[in-house]
């Protein structure tokens, strides 16, 4: 398994000590293969079965299109949301040290464990008109569950662990000394966060964003419950999906999930690209 | 700008890393602190530049009260063993790091921040250099930058945590010449800490010796070196031969046989003889010297080290003699120490030394240093 040059500009790395590299390539392509292409080329293959026309008509179905806006719209709001307060939640796993430390941490990862039925269900109980802080919010006019913002709140509790797990063991190894330089220099405490310790989490933070918007576009268990699922307002594109096929309407099922699919997978790259360019730019690279 | 440490102490949760220590430091001075790990260097190091906060006492620049300032106030240059480079900026970045996180009244202007580090990188040898990020550097290369952006706030003081600690032994002789090349063309008030005595004896005006939280002895590297003024620091820098002895009637005894070293103004009772290798004198006969078996005989570059076993208890000890000696052939060899401190044991190796509230050590006029 010599190191071979295929071609000008890139080549295979070149195999280290421990052999293997054939087997284990070979493995991964058919296990991949088998675990997630074929499977997803599968609703390629089926949606692509439908003709132009008609994919083109359930693309542009009214209520697709209000689906696939509310799926990905409080997908990239909720990743939004656990990217600012999970980076908190991460600083003070962290930084600090105090009683029932290991407890918060420890809850963080529920979400992960959780049914997401239960997680769904729990939370309209708390946020509904008359639970707990969906009766404090009712006076001033927010209404929580059963609208779009309750779609947003689901979404938010089953993200929060990506960001959380992917950013804090980078915290960890940030220098106390970085920071003690910072300060020797000059620099306050906002400067040192903001020019000092932010661009070195940069790339983890862009992680976790990925990690939590790819987790809530699939999510589908805890969002029926506190959604409401009315069409045109607080219907997510899974769930439309699972009406069109209950409804025995495989074509538009497929062309739903051919379209998320295409939307998920550019957001995705889009977002590796830009982990790529910032762990370059942070000095990360070779 | 000078600094003067008054009576600095500093507790971590009740484990006193300082004692009650006192340091004047003149303006353009280059100050070792030297000493093993856990000796408080490091700790007085930080209190200087107000990373810590002393327990008690006071920090002065100048005139000026420094232990009430922040760190940010204090405007100390500050170089950490591992640089502590930012690794997202470019090295010019890092190096303008400190002047542009100025409030803007007294921020220059970026041009005017990008030429003053250039001029720095220039004076650390890294012109051209100023694009690279800190990763595509050598481990030299990283702390000359970390030391240019340390010079960039125009620092009152600056301070080196063991500087050369992690890198390879050639490239550290060369960054300590170079680096005292900087000191002497820049005059700044420098302390460094280092737990390398070569390191301190070359570099420095003035070496602090640290143990346990106090300083031991301050001087010049020949003070400190030839006249140790206790038991500490004379086996912690350079090589030392000990031996316990007996003082009596003002003479040095080994056993029943006087060594012919006078010992005036110790106290008769046990006490203990250091000396170095090289500076003996060899004995033919011996009425009145330190006579000892051979037991061991290793070459050492250019001279030979000779272990011997003296007297009925077998101490051993070390002399050195020039590979050529036909000494080192013998069986059984006798000498003198040429140069010689003796510390009265009551005071000297004892645990309860560094325990002592009193502020200092043996009494310089116990500790007889003969020449």
């Amino acid at each position: 398994m010599a190191a071979a040059l295929t071609g000008a500009g890139w080549r295979f790395r070149r195999p280290s000590v421990i052999p293997g590299f054939g087997l284990t390539l070979g493995f991964t392509l058919v296990y991949l293969s088998l675990i997630v292409l074929i499977p997803l080329s599968g609703i390629v293959w089926r949606s692509a079965s439908l003709g132009t026309a008609q994919f083109w008509a359930i693309a542009t179905d009214e209520r697709t299109v209000k689906a696939l806006k509310i799926s990905f719209g409080a997908s990239l709001l909720a990743a939004t949301v656990n990217v600012l307060f999970g980076t908190v939640v991460a600083w003070v796993l962290v930084r600090y040290r105090f009683p029932g430390r290991r407890l918060v941490d420890a809850v963080v990862d529920l979400p992960f464990a959780l049914p997401t039925a239960v997680a769904g269900i729990a939370l309209t109980a708390i946020y509904a008109p008359n639970g707990w802080i969906g009766s404090l919010l009712a006076p001033y006019g927010i209404k929580v569950a059963f609208t779009p913002l309750g779609i947003v709140i689901a979404l938010i509790f089953i993200g929060l662990p990506f960001v959380v797990r992917t950013v804090q063991p980078v915290m960890e190894e940030i220098d106390k000394e970085v920071e003690e330089v910072a300060a020797t220099l000059g620099a306050h405490r906002f400067q040192t966060i903001a020019r000092v310790i932010l661009p070195g989490l940069a790339p983890a933070i862009l992680t976790g964003y990925a990690l939590a918007f790819a987790r809530a576009v699939g999510e589908y268990g805890s969002v029926i419950f506190i959604a409401g699922n009315i069409p045109y307002v607080s219907e997510i594109a899974p769930l439309l999906i699972v009406i069109r096929l209950e409804e025995y309407d495989y074509a538009a099922a497929t062309g739903i999930a051919a379209i998320m699919l295409a939307i998920s997978f550019a957001m995705l790259f889009v977002i590796n690209l830009l982990q790529a360019w910032s762990r370059r730019r942070y000095g990360y690279g070779g | 700008m000078d600094v003067s440490i008054r009576k600095v102490r500093k507790e971590f949760d009740r484990f006193a890393a300082l004692h009650e220590v006192s340091l004047d430091i003149a303006s353009g001075e280059l100050i070792a602190l030297l000493g093993p790990s856990g000796s408080g260097k490091t700790t007085l190091l930080r209190l200087i530049a107000g990373l810590e906060s002393p327990s008690a006492g006071a920090i002065f620049f100048g005139e000026e009260d420094a232990s009430r300032k922040s760190v940010q106030e204090r405007n100390v240059g500050f170089v950490f063993q591992h640089y502590a480079l930012f690794r997202h900026m470019t090295v010019a970045q890092n190096v303008g790091f400190g002047l542009k996180v100025r409030p803007a009244a007294t921020r220059p202007p970026k041009a005017e921040i990008r030429r003053r580090a250039d001029e720095l990188l220039e004076l650390v040898q890294l012109s051209g250099l100023g694009g690279r990020y800190p990763h595509q550097l050598s481990g030299g290369q990283r702390q000359r930058v970390a030391l240019a952006r340390a010079l960039a706030i125009e620092p009152r003081v600056l301070l080196l945590d063991e500087p050369f600690g992690a890198l390879d032994a050639q490239v550290r002789r060369e960054l300590r010449r170079w680096l005292r090349g900087i000191h002497d063309a820049t005059g700044h008030t420098t302390v460094f800490v280092t737990h390398d005595q070569e390191e301190a004896l070359e570099l420095a005006d003035r070496v602090v010796v640290m143990s346990q939280g106090r300083i031991e002895q301050i001087g010049t590297a020949d003070e400190i070196y030839d006249s140790p003024n206790s038991p500490f620091v004379f086996g912690f820098i350079g090589d030392s031969s000990r031996l316990p002895v007996r003082v009596a009637n003002g003479q040095l005894w080994l056993q029943d046989r006087t060594i012919g070293l006078a010992a005036r103004g110790i106290p008769d009772g046990d006490a203990t003889l250091y000396f170095r290798p090289h500076q003996i004198e060899l004995l033919d006969g011996c009425g009145g010297c330190i006579a000892g078996t051979v037991v061991a005989s290793r070459r050492v570059a250019a001279s030979r080290r000779v272990e011997l076993e003296v007297g009925g208890e077998r101490h051993r000890v070390e002399i050195e003699l020039p590979a050529g000696d036909p000494a080192a052939g013998k069986s059984r060899i006798a000498f003198r120490p040429k140069r010689w401190a003796v510390f009265p044991d009551r005071l000297a190796g004892q645990p309860g030394l560094a325990e002592r509230n009193v502020p200092g050590r043996p009494e310089p006029e116990l500790a007889l240093t003969g020449v």
